[in-house]
């Protein structure tokens, strides 16, 4: 079991691997068709400043040997410079950057998961009932209402409420607090955190329906004991399959939550790089999400083992 | 069976609500304590008289405080309060000394005296070998300074960039500490107002080769010598400017403490930051100008320095090469109605020249000395010239023309705007082609368009950062555009030492411009912005930095 375990292991991260060399790959050779260069700018360039840039940034060799450069940077984990950011390494601004947006990501995905699994649970125990009615007509506004929209409410309201007190209770932007944090985290978290619900009702009601539980109570067991052992846990995987990607998703996709909150995160970098063709931050996140997200499916993968020992790794 | 909860299975919920709020302000608590290292908890609010300190917002972080190679406005703004060249601006944008104290330009160079007390940050004086060092710098081409062109006028500059000379033949030298010497490749009477911008600026070569390549990356990885010093910069989060103790002059810098506090190119969130007495200023656009008004907030203007207009193609093989056909894509359109009715910008003004309204001339505004011909809006007139153009042509009927623009908002509502205009007046289909920002310009470099929307804005305060965009061999001229006698107005235009002669040499660029229909001028960009009643003396500026607050100062007594 032990090594079969250890082996399966391997196996998936050198899938990983491969795979994160071919998201490197597909990247570069795409972002090098576009049309147009990170160099070009409002003020056209003479043929000498043009030389000197390109020679600064390697983009004087031929295509393919900037790709053979550029993977055996990659193998040393050296993402280069930035083109935008000028004397910034990308492995700084990720290290600077990503960390704050993995901050506001976590706290989202808790606040998502939290109250997916409140509701959730909630919505089947009162099941065709008011608050089972109410809950899902919010459900449905939060997975159709896009974030962008939802941040901007937010805020505003934010506003309005701090204007109402007469003194700030809650920040509107900026990072460096927990308060900062609190409703962006909200806002990330708000569409995962009503398909969560969803998902988390209907696992739940297909169990409290099931032969164990019926078994359970006429045992005599505790209905407290039952809903923690035999309902939640049972009811709980569906949320965890799609909680692993959903946290990648998450710690990455805040883009629009971040400008509007004026967070330093990656993901605001992620966005404009590819506006301004800043071909090393291109890569450089690219790469390094991919290979997040794909270490995050490693581990739920590896999760679902434990919560369910049906689920054989092999 | 389960339509009907059972009691305890509430205490169940109950239980795990429970566990989870007390799970969450947990992770809170710890999060927060991690943060606190990530970003800046500003306090304080917008205006903070008790500390003399200020809390700002900036749009972009400034990708670049290297200024050797620094070309945007957003490190223009930082730098312009942090640093100083040899001359800078007043309040009321005339040139005032800087690092120099006085100057002489001549026909051939120019000699700037530097004044004694002048320091940098580590306590050393500003000296001229830190100007020697620094211009040489920008033009090495191992710097790959984008800017280098503007120090071109600077004897051997040019050269030594291509690589073709050694930095060390630049003609700039330093005769003791305080006396900098300039030699010119050709006249340049206007060589004042370039030295005010950033890539003009001194580097301490010391503190230079301390930085181990990462010049300006940091807060400490730079000497400062203007009124402010930056004492902290997390990227993209925050920055802390205050006071420079050891700034020469008295005339600038009377805040203790600029907190730049939040950085976010989302103009709602920083009009919301505003309301909410977080930051000093903010800029509006168009749909918050009735919420402005309402709130009774006074709205102020200014011009961001900028030009918009259509840039024709001269190229063979394009319609627009032909001069009939421009004159009818002149006349068969109003600014004044595009400005007022489709953009609804008030503070945007109607472009009638390729020279906006502020540039100077030889003694007053140089639209006062040398007015253009006024617009004139005559769809008959417009139609004849297109009939003309059709024959010369020898055309059926005009193939579809090619209009470029930037998928910006902005971008977008010109091009459609044009294409409804021309569509009504001269019965021409227009096909829009948006393009993101680059792809625009690496079309325009490629020639692929007929008509292309953009725009042009100063880099220094001279009629020649505007004057000599349509000579021959500026590569900015993308609808290569020729003619001799253009050339020849530009060539006055750089190196005549009369500035009445020099301004008559614009004034005649001016005409000709309109005259063989180079661009179809749009708009003239600006701000409408509001700003805290208690911050006095701000402002936005047309050339160099978009803010200053190197003049404001705080005024308690001032009412909400």
């Amino acid at each position: 079991m032990r090594r079969g375990m250890a082996w399966y292991v391997c196996k998936r991260l050198l899938q990983g691997v491969v795979t994160v060399w071919f998201i490197a790959t597909a990247t570069f050779f795409a972002m090098h068709n576009v049309p147009g260069d990170p160099l070009l700018n409002d003020r056209a360039m003479t043929p000498a400043i043009r030389a000197n840039l390109e020679a600064r940034y390697g983009l004087d060799q031929p295509l393919f040997n900037q790709y053979l450069i550029y993977l055996g940077n990659l193998a040393q984990g050296d993402f280069g410079i930035s083109f935008t950011q000028e004397n910034r390494q990308v492995n700084d601004i990720i290290r600077e950057h990503f960390p704050v947006s993995a901050t506001l990501g976590i706290l989202a995905v808790l606040f998502a998961a939290a109250g997916g699994v409140l509701w959730g649970a909630l919505t089947a125990l009162y099941r065709n009932r008011m608050p089972d009615y109410v809950i899902m007509f919010l459900v449905i506004l939060g997975i159709s209402v896009p974030s962008f929209v939802v941040a901007a409410l937010s805020q505003l309201g934010l506003v309005t409420l701090n204007n109402l007190a007469g003194r700030s209770l809650l920040p509107v932007a900026g990072w460096g607090s927990v308060f900062h944090m609190l409703t962006p985290a909200l806002v990330l978290g708000l569409s995962t955190m009503a398909y969560l619900t969803r998902l988390m009702r209907s696992s739940m009601l297909e169990i409290i329906d099931s032969d164990f539980v019926r078994t359970a109570k006429s045992k005599g067991v505790p209905p407290a004991l039952i809903f923690s052992r035999h309902q939640l846990r049972n009811a709980i995987l569906p949320v965890v399959t799609v909680l692993g990607p959903q946290i990648a998703v998450i710690t990455t996709g805040g883009f629009v939550v971040e400008l509007v909150f004026a967070i330093p995160g990656l993901g605001r970098f992620f966005v404009e790089a590819v506006q301004q063709l800043d071909y090393t931050v291109i890569m450089g996140t690219t790469v390094f999400y991919g290979a997040f997200l794909v270490f995050m499916v490693i581990v739920v993968d590896l999760l679902y083992g434990f919560i369910d020992p049906r689920v054989r790794l092999q | 069976m389960n339509a009907q909860p059972s009691r305890t299975n509430f205490s169940a919920l109950r239980q795990l609500a429970l566990y989870v709020v007390f799970g969450l302000a947990a992770v809170v608590w710890l999060l927060g304590l991690a943060a606190n290292s990530t970003g800046s908890a500003v306090t304080g609010g917008a205006i903070d008289a008790e500390n003399d300190a200020i809390t700002i917002a900036l749009r972009t972080e400034p990708p670049q405080l290297d200024y050797g190679r620094a070309t945007d406005s957003s490190s223009l703004t930082v730098l312009f309060h942090t640093m100083e060249g040899l001359l800078t601006y007043d309040d009321e944008m005339a040139l005032i000394p800087g690092v120099a104290e006085r100057w002489e330009i001549r026909e051939d160079g120019a000699t700037f005296w530097l004044r004694e007390d002048a320091r940098w940050s580590n306590g050393e004086p500003v000296t001229a070998h830190d100007f020697v060092f620094a211009w040489r710098r920008v033009q090495d081409p191992a710097t790959a300074s984008a800017y280098a062109f503007i120090m071109y006028p600077v004897k051997n500059a040019e050269a030594i960039n291509r690589g073709d000379l050694p930095r060390e033949t630049l003609g700039v030298r330093a005769v003791g500490d305080r006396i900098l010497e300039v030699e010119f490749e050709q006249p340049t009477p206007y060589f004042d107002k370039l030295v005010a911008f950033v890539t003009f600026y001194p580097i301490n070569e010391a503190f230079f080769e301390s930085t181990g390549g990462r010049f300006g990356a940091d807060a400490d990885m730079l000497l400062y010598n203007g009124p402010y010093l930056m004492t902290e910069w997390v990227h993209s989060a925050s920055m802390r400017w205050e006071r420079n103790p050891d700034y020469w002059g008295d005339h600038k810098g009377f805040i203790d403490t600029i907190n730049v506090g939040y950085i976010t190119q989302d103009v709602n969130s920083r009009l919301n930051l505003f309301k909410d007495g977080q930051i000093a200023d903010t800029q509006l656009v168009p749909q918050m100008l009735g919420e402005a008004m309402e709130r009774r907030w006074q709205i102020d203007r200014s011009m961001d320095g900028t030009v918009f207009f259509l840039q024709l193609n001269f190229r063979d093989g394009h319609v627009t090469a032909n001069k009939n056909f421009r004159k009818a894509l002149l006349l068969a359109q109003d600014p004044v109605e595009f400005v007022y009715k489709a953009l609804k910008e008030p503070s945007y003004m109607p472009a009638v020249s390729l020279f906006p309204y502020w540039i100077r001339g030889a003694e007053d505004y140089f639209r006062q000395e040398h007015p253009p011909i006024p617009h004139e809006y005559n769809v008959a007139k417009a139609r004849e010239h297109l009939e003309l153009a059709r024959r010369e042509l020898g055309l059926e009927e005009f193939p579809p023309i090619h209009l470029l623009a930037d998928d910006s908002p902005l971008g977008s509502i010109s091009a459609e705007y044009f294409q409804a205009v021309y569509a009504r007046n001269l019965g021409l289909e227009m096909r829009i082609d948006k393009q993101i920002f680059k792809q625009r310009l690496a079309k325009m470099d490629a020639g692929e368009f007929d008509i292309v929307v953009s725009g042009w804005g100063p880099d220094y305060d001279d009629a020649l950062t505007f004057g000599d965009l349509f000579s021959s061999w500026n590569l900015n001229n993308r609808g290569r555009y020729t003619s001799p006698e253009m050339d020849a107005l530009v060539r006055i235009a750089q190196s005549e030492l009369d500035p009445v002669r020099r301004m008559e040499a614009f004034a005649q660029i001016q005409d000709l411009v309109q005259e063989d229909v180079v661009i179809v001028p749009m708009y003239e960009r600006g701000w409408s912005f509001v700003v805290d009643p208690r911050l006095k003396g701000f402002k936005r500026r047309a050339v160099g930095p978009e803010v200053d607050y190197t003049y404001a100062w705080i005024d308690e007594q001032a009412a909400d």
